[in-house]
């Protein structure tokens, strides 16, 4: 306890100490940009990765893994693939060249700019505020979940312990995003996940001999008993996929793979990322990094959460979810068991990384969208303009220490489901009007407010009458209809409301489009879309 | 494969080494493009766009 203790106190030093070295050497704008243009990709990257993955990707969703196994790893090809290959070559390219011609520093302005709209920005501006609090949540409950396993805390201190930090690290510059405090946090993320995946392997004797016992912990008659309520939903073992459309096959596929996988692309803390590399090589160079480095993190998160039922169960003849408790608990359970005590204590320092950077980056995004967004600043005071964002802030702290103590007693597997609940959201209002901002120059105003609004409605209608998850905390179709979802026979409840919303959406954007024309003078367009396309 | 009896999750393992493997090599390609010829005007709206964005940052 006291060796985690002097690890992690050792560890916010220095992260201390890079925030005030990186604040002090950038003071000026001119040093600013010559330090950017100068910087090593390898640091640009890796502090991309760790605004990127957070305890959510590793405790949460590796703890799902150890419930529905290794078809979670079509989450991770679609965080390379399209979260990190097509985000950076297709939309970070547009974004960082468009964010710079109209001069916008946040999401909603960017998208508010670009079609020449205050609602736009304010709305988007309000989506921010009020739902990123519920995925800042899923991050303080990873990392309070980690510390409540290691340091044998309860959760209620360990998020105490963990927000204090956190309120320590924003108060004292934090939120500045330092490129070299998170790609020093990067840095240990990287090595704690190598350690890892290559300890598990060893542990079971390489990489085909292990996949293959996980493979036979299904049919061990041992087990029958444990997962006879999985296999009601459709589960098939940890190295299949769920019967096809059965309940756990919708989880895995629509909410899981589909809404954080296909959500990531429309993220206002990622795509903000974009406007503040210097250049396409840049963007170019970070790519290689990028993947390699998502394929460590969410990669070997769902590895290693599907094969410690193969630990746990040689352990003590039990499966992961049955041992820990609860999905969530699976990671630091299997941490805790079974690797050595000075790694649990890097990877108490990893986890709190992972957390912090990402945390500070969601933060930052609530900060600048009440403060330039939501509310408007202009003609107020420097002084008064900055109390707004800061108050902004403060807010969404206060929301998201409440929503990280009270969401776990709702839901098992909290930290997925409210991940899933604001990727899943942003992808349905803002992807298809982010995409067409970025490629046609004929798209209406009317046609991006059309599709914003739809699928944000139809993401909001879903999870508070169709989804049974959200629709039985969120009590008002139970208030309404008397009942906790609207069709509770059949496989209805569990689809995503991603699937439903982001159809619309699109569906809506592309027939508005057709039919009505664009009003935007020529001017505009050509200011947007200057130096794109050549 | 690889002890995988559900080709779909075989698939996906080898997806994810197969795009991260996609990333490298897009990167290492396309190592010194993109960038380095940035126009005076460029680099000038550039400087503005860091002045106001530090100005947002600072606010924080």
């Amino acid at each position: 306890m006291v060796v985690k203790i002097i690890i992690v106190v050792l560890y916010l030093g220095v992260v201390g100490y890079l925030g005030f070295l990186g604040y002090k050497n950038t003071k000026t704008t001119k040093d600013y940009l010559i330090g950017g243009r100068k910087i090593h990709p390898a640091v640009m990257a890796l502090s991309y990765g760790a605004t990127f993955i957070s305890t959510s990707a590793i405790v949460g969703f590796g703890g799902n893994a150890g419930v529905f196994g290794f078809s979670l790893l079509w989450l991770t090809f679609l965080n390379i693939f399209l979260g990190v290959f097509i985000a950076f070559v297709v939309f970070g390219k547009r974004t960082r060249k468009m964010g710079h011609n109209m001069e916008a520093h946040t999401f909603p302005e960017f998208l508010g700019k670009r079609y020449n709209s205050k609602f736009v920005q304010k709305f988007a501006g309000a989506v921010i505020f009020l739902f990123m609090p519920v995925y800042t949540a899923a991050v303080m409950i990873g990392a309070s979940k980690f510390i409540e396993g290691s340091l044998n805390v309860p959760y209620d201190i360990a998020l105490f312990v963990f927000a204090a930090i956190v309120a320590a690290y924003v108060f004292f510059g934090g939120l500045k995003g330092v490129m070299y405090s998170d790609a020093f946090q990067g840095t240990i993320m990287f090595v704690g996940m190598s350690i890892l995946i290559v300890a598990i392997y060893a542990k079971l004797g390489g990489i085909t001999a292990a996949h293959q016992k996980l493979t036979d912990l299904f049919s061990n008659p041992a087990i029958a008993e444990q997962i006879k309520g999985l296999q009601g939903g459709g589960f098939q073992g940890w190295t299949s996929m769920p019967q096809l459309f059965s309940k756990y096959w919708w989880i895995v596929v629509s909410s899981i793979t589909m809404g954080v996988g296909i959500g990531v692309l429309a993220q206002p803390q990622l795509a903000v990322r974009f406007m503040t590399v210097k250049s396409d090589r840049e963007l170019n160079r970070a790519i290689p990094i990028g993947g390699i480095f998502i394929l460590l993190m969410t990669g070997v998160a769902f590895l290693v959460g599907a094969l410690s039922n193969v630990l746990f169960f040689q352990e003590s003849g039990q499966i992961a979810v049955v041992a820990a408790q609860g999905t969530d608990g699976i990671i630091p359970l299997f941490l805790n068991n079974f690797m050595p005590e000075w790694f649990v204590s890097v990877f108490l320092v990893v986890l709190l990384a992972a957390g912090m950077s990402t945390i500070s980056s969601q933060l930052h995004a609530v900060g600048t969208a009440v403060g330039r967004d939501l509310f408007n600043t202009e003609g107020k005071t420097e002084k008064q303009a900055m109390l707004i964002s800061r108050l902004g802030v403060l807010v969404a702290i206060v929301f998201t220490v409440f929503l990280a103590y009270w969401l776990p007693s709702v839901w098992d597997g909290a930290i997925a489901i409210s991940t899933g609940l604001f990727f899943g959201l942003c992808g349905a209002a803002f992807l298809p009007m982010y995409f067409a901002a970025l490629f046609s120059k004929k798209i209406s105003k009317v046609a991006a407010i059309s599709g914003m609004l739809s699928g944000f409605s139809a993401s909001m209608l879903w999870m508070m009458f169709f989804h049974s998850k959200e629709s039985v905390v969120l009590k008002i179709c139970d208030l309404i209809f008397k009942k906790p979802m609207l069709v509770a026979d059949g496989v209805l409840q569990f689809v995503d409301p991603i699937v439903i919303s982001l159809t619309l959406s699109i569906l809506v954007t592309v027939i508005v489009a057709s039919a009505t024309k664009s009003k935007y003078e020529e001017k505009h367009i050509e200011a947007c879309f200057k130096g794109i396309g050549k | 494969m690889l002890g995988i009896p559900d080709l779909s999750i075989s698939l996906a393992y080898i997806l994810c080494i197969a795009s991260a493997l996609l990333c490298l090599v897009y990167g290492i390609v396309m190592w010194n493009k993109g960038g380095g010829d940035a126009e005076e005007a460029e680099i000038e709206e550039e400087a503005k766009w860091q002045e106001k964005e530090n100005l947002i940052d600072e606010n924080l």
